[in-house]
């Protein structure tokens, strides 16, 4: 039996109109999340992700199509009555209100005891306890975004919308933050909707990932099989570097210099830490990329063979 | 000196002239005795001050302060849905402004005369409610409170909408958008979340209108008519008909001192005064 959907796309389409102009953001996606899953919207910036978002949040009204949440059509419903909650990408927390101001935002009535309970409870999963009468301000960044989690995932939505939710944050902590959100997904179990532009962010956190570009899906599936079955160039590539050679695809780190081979010259030798990037021209005239051990020393100039595995190729369809 | 201190000394020697000087004409003159045909006489006396106990002037007072707080919640009642018009209309915003402004082209003398042809029992509203038919006699529509009232909402107005457009600008948007995500109806989302963060443009706005409200005479004069004596009217008075010039200068130092009182008040609550 498939897993239940939660959240389902039907070939929703979204046009903005700017004076004579009409720009299509969204082309027909259909989609449907799992309950339960880390569900990841992929692609460049200006691809229709994060309309996406908001039109299941209803901010934003789809042209044409359908969104259903929990078998309930909710596309022409107000923000306020859908079951959905969003961590905006500043955040938005309120600036005149304490964190528990900002947490309790969105609960009906706060004086019951199960409310009180359900305030502390929250306030401990993301480590805040201590800072619940602070304002915003006097936040740090990874802080603020706690509690933007908190405020939303407090009304148990059926499913949480993110959006580039770690961009704000510095590179140091995103990682750390990476983890730490996926740890709480699976914790309270709620659906995650998360809308990145950072493939790293995409493949270290999800069970599933959908590629968008220019406002239509790519590929939908889980991170192994997007990145190591892409079904277009256009996903192949958005996923990590790639050689075309001859139309087929391999990923750097499945070339490898040895003694036979394809005879390619160095061209550029790029030393990384954990490993080397070399940039080599095949004899055809054609670029590849390998990357080696970071001890290895080629030269550029110097005339090496490449090889690599044919279970490695990709071949996909142009797009 | 600095150079930016060397450009401040014409306004410094301005303002000195102009503000302080006749505050302190103002200060001495309140504490002389009046002279037979207008201007002061010695000897010193602070009966000018004391005077000022009498309940009747008390009355006047209150009512002046009566009329210039409803004049000034209806300023923010009319004035925050246009500066919220004005804040949201994108690229129309400064046609919008530029509007509002508009009436400042005109003395407020006039506008204000304009006014008394509008709402007199001769006046365009009456001769065309009695041409419809719709009523006989004129409508008593001015020399009454309600017309200084309308006349000074009319007048103030664009210094409400003007500091609240300008916290209604810079309101993230998204602040409402998450207020509705998390279930607040549109008028939740005014009350808890846009009110609150305005509350700086409403002080301002409050202020530029209540205080220049307190202490009108013009719109009094002309659209209250005899009957709404105001506190600036009564200082007027003292200066012209009544020839008492201590007594005058007593009263605006009291008023002065009651705005000034509002002021601190305002102050001491917010951060910031504009």
């Amino acid at each position: 039996m498939p897993p239940e959907m939660v959240l389902e796309l039907r070939r929703v389409s979204k046009d903005f109109a700017s004076h004579r102009e009409v720009t299509r953001a969204v082309d027909e996606v259909s989609l449907a999340i799992p309950r339960g899953a880390f569900f990841s919207l992929l692609g460049p910036s200006g691809c229709g992700k994060t309309t996406i978002l908001r039109m299941v949040a209803g901010f934003e009204t789809p042209t044409s199509g359908e969104v259903w949440l929990n078998g309930q059509r909710i596309d022409a419903l107000p923000p306020y009555q859908r079951n959905v909650n969003t961590v905006f990408q500043s955040y938005a927390l309120f600036p005149h209100l304490t964190v528990q101001g900002n947490i309790e935002f969105g609960l009906r009535h706060k004086k019951g005891t199960d409310d009180i309970n359900r305030v502390r409870d929250v306030l401990k999963q993301v480590r805040l306890e201590a800072k619940a009468s602070r304002k915003p301000s006097e936040l740090s960044g990874g802080e603020r975004q706690r509690v933007a989690l908190a405020r939303a995932i407090i009304l148990q939505p059926d499913v949480l919308l993110l959006d580039e939710p770690l961009s704000a944050l510095d590179p140091q902590l995103r990682k750390q933050v990476r983890s730490e959100l996926r740890d709480l997904q699976r914790r309270v179990g709620v659906t995650f909707l998360f809308v990145t532009h950072d493939q790293e962010e995409a493949l270290s956190m999800s069970d599933q990932i959908a590629v968008m570009n220019a406002g239509a899906l790519e590929q939908v599936g889980t991170p192994r099989e997007i990145y190591a079955r892409p079904r277009t160039r256009f996903v192949a590539d958005f996923l990590g570097a790639m050689n075309w050679i001859d139309g087929i695809g391999v990923r750097p780190e499945a070339v490898s210099i040895c003694p036979e081979g394809r005879k390619a010259v160095v061209t550029s030798v790029t030393y990384l830490g954990s490993f080397c990037h070399i940039a080599m021209t095949l004899e055809s005239g054609e670029i590849i990329a390998a990357q080696t051990p970071p001890g290895s020393a080629y030269q550029p100039g110097q005339t090496v063979c490449v090889t690599w595995n044919p279970e490695d190729e990709i071949s996909c369809e142009a797009s | 000196m600095k150079l930016r201190n060397i450009f401040l000394q014409p306004t410094a020697m301005l303002m000195a002239i102009t503000m302080l000087a006749p505050l302190a004409i103002i200060v001495v003159y309140s504490l002389l005795t009046r002279g037979a045909y207008g201007g002061v006489e010695l000897p010193w006396t602070i009966e000018n001050f004391t005077r000022l106990w009498d309940p009747v002037y008390g009355i006047i007072f209150l009512r002046s302060f009566w009329i210039a707080a409803v004049a000034t919640a209806l300023c923010l009642v009319l004035g925050f849905p246009l500066a919220m018009f004005i804040a949201r209309s994108g690229s129309r915003k400064n046609l919008y402004l530029s509007l509002v402004i508009l009436p400042f082209w005109t003395s407020f003398l006039i506008r204000t005369y304009a006014w008394m042809f509008l709402l007199r029992d001769t006046g365009i509203i009456n001769s065309v409610l009695q041409a419809l038919g719709i009523i006989r006699e004129p409508l008593p529509l001015l020399y009454n409170d309600g017309a200084v009232i309308l006349g000074l909402v009319y007048g103030f107005l664009p210094f409400m909408v003007l500091p609240l457009y300008a916290t209604l600008e810079r309101l993230d948007p998204s602040l409402l958008e998450a207020a509705a995500d998390l279930g607040a109806r549109p008028w939740d989302t005014l009350v808890r979340v846009t009110l609150p963060l305005c509350a700086p443009g409403i002080r301002a706005g409050a202020i530029l209108v209540f205080v220049p409200c307190l202490g009108t005479y013009l719109t009094s004069d002309l659209l209250g008519g005899s009957k709404t004596v105001l506190i600036g009217n009564l200082v007027q008075n003292q200066f012209t008909a009544s020839r008492d010039w201590p007594f005058g200068a007593a009263l605006s130092l009291a008023l002065m001192a009651v705005a000034m009182l509002l002021l601190f008040a305002a102050r001491r609550n917010g951060e910031e005064l504009l």
